[in-house]
């Protein structure tokens, strides 16, 4: 794999309030893979998630992707897509108007928009869903708008934070089945931001372990679980898993 | 969050739109606000080109006008402690209990709020005055009278501020004080009150700030005899042409506002650390028992007969009911001009209703950028700003039609014979209404929503189109309910400015109920029904499609 492909990121650090939250992380996602970014809740994880997407500007470091460097572009130029924890759903849009929302973004005709907002509500199993107003869909079926709306422009890499974290433990296991199928079927390189091993391990091929703003250890669950770096890496693989 | 902010805005078109954004209000209370507020200060300390406080000296040592001053404090703090007593009742019951005709009833408390001060003033003539049937109390003209109105106007002011923190309030803590062993009152005392202090204090200040400068209701219900620095500003101008010392006056009242102002905004900031709110729907409760349903009648009842029978004896004595029944001959006449008007009454409507439409465009568009910049996070320019844009909420309309008069009929400005003059002071007027009900509903938007919207490929102005300004729309409606309110009932800046041939409904008001004969009064009071119809049409039929309770009035 040429080191031009996919993210790279380089040496990053993140100042907010005084706080150095990120500090010095590098991280390579492949074309294709998926990786869980886990660690414990201040350790860093959704800041190097907004980070990428562009919402925190770096102190220091570099974020590639592709090859090209991706400091100074906003984030609405960079084609990313990316689902908040709980959604952010837009309340004032239906269904269709916050699928469609990106498409009307990139300028895509009406009925080109459509079809596309219908192929990737069936994609989620919310076919049909167009019409409906977002205030009374349940907790799995807002997740699975926000996920529609962020497939929908085609990304090039998404990034997830806590795509399932406020879901009860039944709708969850169920979610999370789907959401990998998704990932699969798509193709596209993710990040997903998770503080449930459980979680990482069935939608990443790859777990990056974070904590206090550094990344401690990397590579599949297992292989962590098997030759731990340290004791807390141990301890924190371990007790998750216990 | 401001530096993930800065991240999103991209360079040329949106640094453009936002300099606007700053520019357009800036500019236009540049104009229309702080050069004739200047002027004001130039004729008051500045008379020929030196500063001289001989003027300012002349105010505070004439006796005369030492007496009106003193009577402009203790009018406003009486007025001040008695709408707090009946408001606060009032605030409780409407945050904490349900019943039926809640929802109703707090879309008609802001009717008075919003009423012309004219028309209150006619009604409460209407009931009090001669021929009324609240005649033989001998209340008008006097301070009572005064005091009765300034209660009438402002218990919303109490009902809504208090009223909207005490529904939020989470009453788990009073809970929790209970299960300590704490009585109901003890609770409340120790536990509620303390954490409704700064809404109490913020709805005391709104209130004394009201009353301090009341205008119309001072001129029209007091008698020749008591007289404020706002009602002494317009005598001095229009009787005496003694622009000097009304200038004076202006000055004094304007340090007072800046006074209290500065108090207030304090407190507001203190009012917006963060509380662990709950939605009100949660709180409120059906009266239980003997005790608090006693509480809740009597509190509706004294709020009915305050609110309730100053504007059935106008509505009804303007049918002529209690002087030969029922008749139109008081509406009939309206149309035409009779003696000494300039124009018919119908005129002056149709004036109202343009002046309004003007002012409530202007007003939105210069409050709608305004709440846009304070929206975001408070920053030191940012704060300075905000007391800028609310210092016309502070400053009396009475000052800013007086600013108008000595300011804008010479070059540079020169709006003298302009039609457009009328509805720009209304702007000023209005645009601090229009940011207070649009900001806290931008401040309510999830910032991730903007993000989301950037994500998916929104550039930051297509954000704010796309999110800010469909989310914030019914904020904007409420607005411009507010801005058609102020500008169809505004006396005080009008009073200055109007010519005779162009009248606004009030004008013409104040014009018949100075000329004699009871036919004059009942078209006054006939005009009155009218303004307090169409107000209360647009405020009521606006209120409907409140959001929540995010607006702070």
């Amino acid at each position: 794999m040429a080191a031009s492909e996919g993210l790279r990121v380089e040496g990053v650090a993140v100042v907010l309030g005084g706080r150095r939250v990120l500090d010095g992380v590098d991280l390579v996602v492949e074309p294709g893979e998926t990786v869980a970014l886990l660690g414990p809740s201040g350790s860093g994880k959704s800041t190097l998630l907004r980070a990428v997407a562009g919402l925190e500007p770096l102190d220091s470091g570099r974020i590639t992707f592709a090859g090209d460097d991706l400091v100074g572009v906003p984030p609405h130029r960079r084609g990313f897509g990316f689902m908040f924890q709980d959604g952010a759903i837009f309340p004032h849009r239906d269904v269709r108007g916050n699928v469609e929302f990106g498409l009307r973004m990139a300028g895509m005709r009406a009925a080109e928009r459509a079809a596309r907002v219908d192929e990737v509500l069936a994609l989620v199993g919310l076919g049909g869903f167009g019409p409906r107003g977002v205030a009374n869909l349940s907790g799995g079926e807002q997740q699975r708008v926000a996920l529609a709306r962020t497939l929908a422009p085609r990304p090039r890499f998404i990034m997830l934070d806590e795509p399932l974290g406020s879901l009860d433990r039944l709708l969850h296991d169920r979610l999370v089945d789907d959401l990998r199928a998704l990932l699969r079927v798509a193709g596209l390189p993710a990040l997903v931001v998770t503080h449930d091993h459980a979680e990482a391990g069935a939608l990443a091929e790859r777990v990056a372990l974070l904590r206090d703003g550094r990344i401690v250890q990397q590579g599949t669950l297992s292989e962590i679980a098997a030759a731990p770096r340290d004791e807390w890496v141990a301890a924190f693989v371990g007790l998750e898993r216990g | 969050m401001d530096q993930g902010r800065r991240a999103l805005t991209g360079p040329g078109c949106a640094r453009l739109g936002r300099a606007l954004l700053v520019v357009v209000p800036v500019a236009f209370l540049g104009a229309f606000f702080v050069y004739p507020l200047v002027a004001i200060l130039g004729r008051g300390l500045v008379p020929r080109g030196h500063v001289d406080f001989a003027a300012v000296g002349d105010v505070v040592g004439d006796s005369g006008l030492r007496e009106v001053a003193w009577f402009t404090l203790w009018q406003a703090v009486l007025s001040t402690a008695l709408t707090l007593l009946v408001g606060l009742p009032a605030a409780f019951v409407v945050a904490r209990f349900a019943f039926r005709g809640r929802a109703l009833l707090r879309s008609l408390l802001l009717v008075p709020f919003v009423l012309p001060t004219v028309v209150v003033a006619v009604a409460f003539e209407a009931l009090l005055g001669p021929g009324g049937p609240g005649a033989r109390l001998h209340l008008i003209p006097g301070v009572a009278a005064i005091l009765v109105a300034h209660v009438f106007f402002n218990v919303a002011v109490v009902v809504r501020v208090v009223g909207g923190l005490w529904a939020n309030l989470d009453p788990s803590r009073e809970e929790a004080a209970r299960m300590l062993g704490a009585s109901r009152w003890r609770a409340f005392v120790s536990v509620t009150m303390p954490l409704l202090a700064p809404a109490i204090l913020a709805a005391g200040s709104l209130v004394f700030l009201f009353t301090f400068s009341s205008f119309g209701v001072v001129l029209l219900l007091g008698g020749p005899t008591r007289s404020t620095l706002e009602t002494e500003i317009y005598l001095r101008t229009t009787e005496f042409l003694d622009l000097r010392h009304a200038a004076a006056l202006a000055v004094v009242q304007i340090v007072a506002v800046v006074v209290v102002l500065l108090v207030l905004t304090r407190v507001q900031e203190r009012l917006a650390r963060g509380q662990r709110l709950v939605a009100s729907r949660d709180t409120a409760r059906r009266p239980r028992g003997v005790g608090p349903r006693m509480f809740l009648a009597l509190t509706l009842g004294g709020l009915a007969l305050l609110l309730g029978a100053p504007i059935v004896a106008l509505v009804a004595r303007s049918f002529g009911i209690g002087h030969g029944g029922p008749s139109l001959v008081a509406y009939r006449s309206l149309s035409s001009p009779g003696s000494a008007l300039f124009v018919a009454p119908s005129v002056a409507i149709r004036n109202s209703l343009e002046f309004a439409l003007i002012a409530t465009v202007v007003a939105l568009l210069v409050g709608g950028a305004a709440a846009f910049v304070l929206a975001r996070r408070p920053s030191r320019g940012r704060r300075a700003l905000d007391t800028l844009l609310m210092l016309p909420l502070g400053t009396s309309a009475v000052t800013i039609g007086f600013g108008f008069l000595i300011a804008l009929d010479r070059p540079p400005v020169d709006l003298r014979s302009s039609p457009l003059l009328i509805p720009l002071a209304h702007a000023v007027v209005a645009t601090p209404f229009v940011i207070r009900a649009v900001v806290p509903a931008l401040r309510s938007i999830d910032p991730r929503l903007r993000e989301a919207a950037a994500l998916l490929g929104a550039a930051p102005g297509r954000v704010r189109r796309e999110v800010d300004l469909p989310i914030v729309g019914r904020a904007f409606v409420v607005a411009a309910g507010f801005a058609a309110a102020v500008s169809l009932g505004d006396f005080g800046a009008t009073a200055f400015i109007a010519r005779p041939d162009t009248p606004t409904v009030p004008v013409a008001i104040f014009r018949l109920l100075s000329l004699p004969g009871q036919l004059n009064f009942d078209r006054a009071m006939a005009l009155s029904t009218v303004l307090m119809v169409l107000t209360a049409l647009v405020v009521v039929g606006l209120e409907r499609l409140r959001v929540g309770s995010l607006t702070e009035f």
